[in-house]
């Protein structure tokens, strides 16, 4: 018996084997993808990478147009995804009904999260660039990722909220407080912390989107930077930077990278560097936070 | 004659000493009853002759479970725990079959030890479920799922299962509480059936099942063995005042 | 009626108007994915109408040239689903053994610790910026490969199928993982307390146990792959090929679209419109894959 024991204990250690050369493969890909941008790209990185624009010349291109159109957009983008997701996300945790309407509406946004993303593009390109006439803006681009990232910002807050138990809602609604005053006092607050991770991961995701930024038309050449939101003189405050072309890090980094002149891809590296990065940093916070608020929360 | 014993064993979960050197004989081809309030330990003893504790971390045995008849310390360090289940079976409180086919869960254990022969397996499932009183209810539906089957007809599906590797010992974790009282009474029946053949240590937090059932019974209370005897003198004439305020439902 | 009372009632009234107008909103945000939905729909839908007008739906199934931008326009999907199905095909060849390995020995064999390291990790590698991953594929992978086969042109379906294929790994692996941990632990006892080893319990029962959540795993994993973008447009090229030979360069579905995105596109041309009707073509498959996916998940979630 105790060699039959001793056989089928050894598909154990294969299998354990198995599963850590798996994961290996997977830590090799990332760290040779890491190294790789590293050794081909942080030569490049200088004061003058970040504050040049895009050039023939592949020694004096920068990424200034680039992380610039990234930053705007990211604003736009957060400013339609956070409020739109987070009230979708309440009324399905603390309004909806269960009837047909509510079962309609989850449905849509599991759909959507498996719609791949140049869809989201063609969407754009459809409807806000001709239909209503945005142009190939950054105010465009900003409300195509919205939509793309809403499904990760609703999935989120519906679990932070569902997280809440119920004995907290009896105890507001016991001293009288209304539906909105139970979720503006109570509910938002307490899971706020989860809402935020799920808003970091939707932005980490929408600074690395390439696809529907494109179908949109933003130019891979831009040599300018949209009109400053602050203004020296009056109103002090513009909305032109809105409607004006730009690009971002991945589309930069793309036409980098389909140049056929290695110094090009210097470049491209430097770039992706700096995306690899800035993505990193995002969803380390995002992990970091999720994993201190398992450990404080005691209900 | 007895079959199994356990001397001294003291059982940890991290800190807390969940049994106290309890020691005890488990009688061959005899059913023996553990009994007693809720956390009394009996559970936690019950899992110590099949190693189950040993997939859970941070548990510790202390003492000794020997199993006649070659003598072996069935908690000793070098002693594979999976030795030990193949030589002791297990029912649980709730029926577990697997997601497979009645056929195939009883057939799980020999597949498991690499019987091949297709006529052999067939052999030992159709004895194992004659022997769980299943047989002939199932034996049209052999290769249909075993979850289409009611809850009474799980159990003994599982007691099948564990008899099929023809085990030295049967180890029953509560086996009826989960199920309805005309369940409860053929599983009853199969105990009185099955102990001519193979030895049977059952907990219970039924009473009077236990007084059904068993021939010996064992009073456990917070991790102590209180009292251990024939069932009949046991529950007519307790030796300790703890089984007799328990008996007679003074407490518990 | 007092004054007191008038007053009291009165603020109950503009209470309960300001709750109503509130949930209405909120109910207006949620209703935003169904119009997300609709709104994909409808913009597919009226290009490729007006697509299909012109090029017949047998020829756009049938014909093995894509040339839509030429004189002699030639409207071929199967083109483009070959280089399509082709990545997919080296992707989910990669990424469903891996991530299902992966899924079982986190979820059945390594210890807490190991696991509370390696999600994080998984998560992280799939969230990696695509492009990035395109230019790994392009200027790290390619050469690699080319130095065990030489003849491997410079754009190729492997190295794009292959990095994609590391890509989805994390999908496969959440999703399967999370599949058998809900496996209830009384049955994996009652396989151990049957005498069988870690692997046995893993493979004969836990596995089967958690079939459709790791099936709709696989789905998803399906649905990624023929979803994907910027790894194709970057490693694969963007030349039309109709070719099932992943060492030979050609265009996806997606990568087209992007091809067109970058050229000068007059809004209401037929080859704006291509573009619209491959999008729609996509837009079915991925959808049939998530309902597929969606139906499995429902179902393992039923069992326990």
């Amino acid at each position: 018996m105790k060699k039959d024991i001793q056989r089928r204990k050894r598909w154990d250690a294969i299998f354990a084997l198995c599963g850590m050369v798996a994961l290996m493969i997977g830590v090799l890909t990332f760290t040779a993808l890491f190294v790789d941008m590293a050794l081909d790209g942080v030569g490049r990185l200088s004061w003058e990478f970040f504050t040049n624009f895009p050039s023939r010349r592949p020694g004096q291109a920068g990424i200034l147009s680039a992380w610039v159109g990234s930053t705007l957009v990211m604003l736009t983008t957060a400013f339609f995804a956070v409020p739109l997701g987070v009230a979708a996300g309440i009324y399905l945790e603390e309004y909806a009904a269960k009837n047909w309407i509510t079962d309609l509406i989850e449905i849509n946004i599991t759909n959507l999260a498996g719609v791949p993303s140049i869809v989201y593009g063609l969407l754009a390109l459809g409807l806000f660039v001709y239909q209503f006439g945005l142009g190939q803006s950054i105010l465009a681009a900003g409300l195509t990722l919205a939509l793309l990232i809403l499904p990760v910002v609703i999935v989120a807050t519906r679990e932070a909220i569902r997280a809440i138990p119920q004995a907290i809602r009896e105890g507001s609604y016991a001293v009288g407080a209304t539906q909105w005053q139970t979720v503006r006092y109570h509910i938002l607050p307490y899971s706020s912390a989860g809402i935020l991770t799920g808003i970091i991961i939707g932005m980490a995701r929408a600074i690395g989107e390439t696809a529907p930024i494109i179908t949109i038309g933003a130019l891979t050449f831009i040599a300018f930077l949209p009109p400053a939101p602050l203004q020296a003189d009056a109103p002090f405050l513009s909305f032109d930077w809105l409607m004006s072309p730009f690009t971002v890090m991945p589309i930069q980094m793309f036409n980098w990278t389909s140049r056929p002149e290695a110094a090009f891809h210097a470049n491209a590296a430097a770039a992706g560097f700096v995306l690899v990065l800035m993505t990193l940093a995002m969803n380390g916070l995002a992990i970091w936070l999720r994993y201190r608020l398992r450990r404080n929360i005691k209900w | 004659m007895v079959k199994a014993e356990s001397k001294n064993l003291s059982f940890y979960y991290g800190d807390f000493r969940a049994l106290k050197s309890i020691s005890m004989p488990v009688h061959e081809r005899k059913v023996t009853a553990l009994i007693g309030p809720s956390g009394c330990g009996k559970s936690t003893f019950l899992r110590c002759f099949n190693r189950m504790h040993d997939l859970y971390p941070g548990n510790r045995y202390e003492g000794e479970i020997v199993l006649q008849p070659d003598n072996a310390n069935l908690l000793a360090r070098d002693v594979d725990p999976i030795e030990v289940r193949m030589r002791i079976g297990m029912v649980f409180q709730k029926p577990n079959p697997f997601p497979k086919t009645v056929f195939e869960n009883v057939a799980y254990g020999l597949r498991v030890r690499g019987e091949t022969s297709r006529r052999r397996i067939e052999e030992k499932v159709e004895q194992a479920l004659q022997d769980a009183a299943l047989w002939d209810e199932v034996k049209d539906r052999l290769h249909q799922p075993a979850y289409n089957l009611s809850g009474g007809q799980q159990q003994r599906l599982c007691i099948a299962r564990a008899l099929a590797t023809d085990p030295e010992l049967l180890l029953f974790d509560e086996p009826t509480s989960a199920l309805d009282p005309i369940a409860t009474a053929s599983i009853e029946e199969l105990m009185h059936d099955l102990k001519e053949r193979v030895t049977i240590l059952i907990v219970t937090h039924n009473m009077q099942q236990a007084a059904r059932v068993s021939d010996f019974t064992a009073y456990m209370y917070l991790g102590d063995l209180i009292e251990f005897g024939v069932t009949d003198e046991l529950f007519i004439k307790p030796k300790m005042k703890q089984t007799e305020d328990y008996i007679t439902g003074r407490f518990g | 009626m007092s004054a007191p009372t008038r007053a009291r009632l009165a603020r109950r009234r503009a209470r309960i108007l300001r709750e109503r107008l509130i949930e209405t909103v909120l109910f207006l945000a949620a209703l935003v994915s169904v119009f997300t939905t609709v709104a994909i729909v409808y913009i597919l839908v009226k290009e490729s109408v007006v697509f299909f007008q012109s090029v017949s739906i047998v020829r756009f199934l049938t014909d093995t040239q894509w040339t839509p931008l030429f004189d002699d326009a030639h409207f071929g999907i199967m083109v483009l689903l070959s280089g399509t199905l082709t990545s997919a095909a080296v992707a989910l060849a990669i990424a469903i053994p891996l991530g299902t390995v992966i899924a079982i020995y986190l979820s059945e064999f390594a210890a807490f610790k190991l696991r509370e390291i390696a999600k994080p990790f998984l998560e992280l590698l799939g969230g990696v910026p695509t492009i990035v991953y395109g230019y790994f594929a392009l200027l790290f992978v390619t050469p690699l490969l080319q130095r065990i086969y030489p003849e491997l042109p410079g754009f190729n379906l492997l190295s794009a199928g292959i990095v994609m294929g590391i890509m989805i790994i994390p999908y496969v692996s959440s999703i399967s993982e999370d599949a058998m941990r809900a496996v209830p632990m009384s049955l994996r006892e009652g396989s151990y307390a049957m005498g069988a080893t870690r692997f046995q319990t893993a493979i004969k029962v836990v596995v089967p146990a958690a079939f459709s959540g790791i099936a709709s795993a696989y789905i998803l994993g399906i649905s990624r792959a023929v979803g994907e973008t910027m790894i194709l447009a970057v490693a694969a090229g963007m030349q039309p090929n109709l070719t099932f030979n992943p060492l030979e360069p050609a265009a996806t579905i997606t990568a087209f679209i992007v091809q067109v995105a970058l050229g000068d596109l007059p809004h209401g041309s037929t080859g704006y419109q291509t573009i619209f009707a491959a999008g729609l073509t996509l837009l079915l498959f991925t959808l049939a894959c998530n309902i597929a996916g969606h139906v499995l998940r429902k179902r393992f979630r039923e069992a326990y």
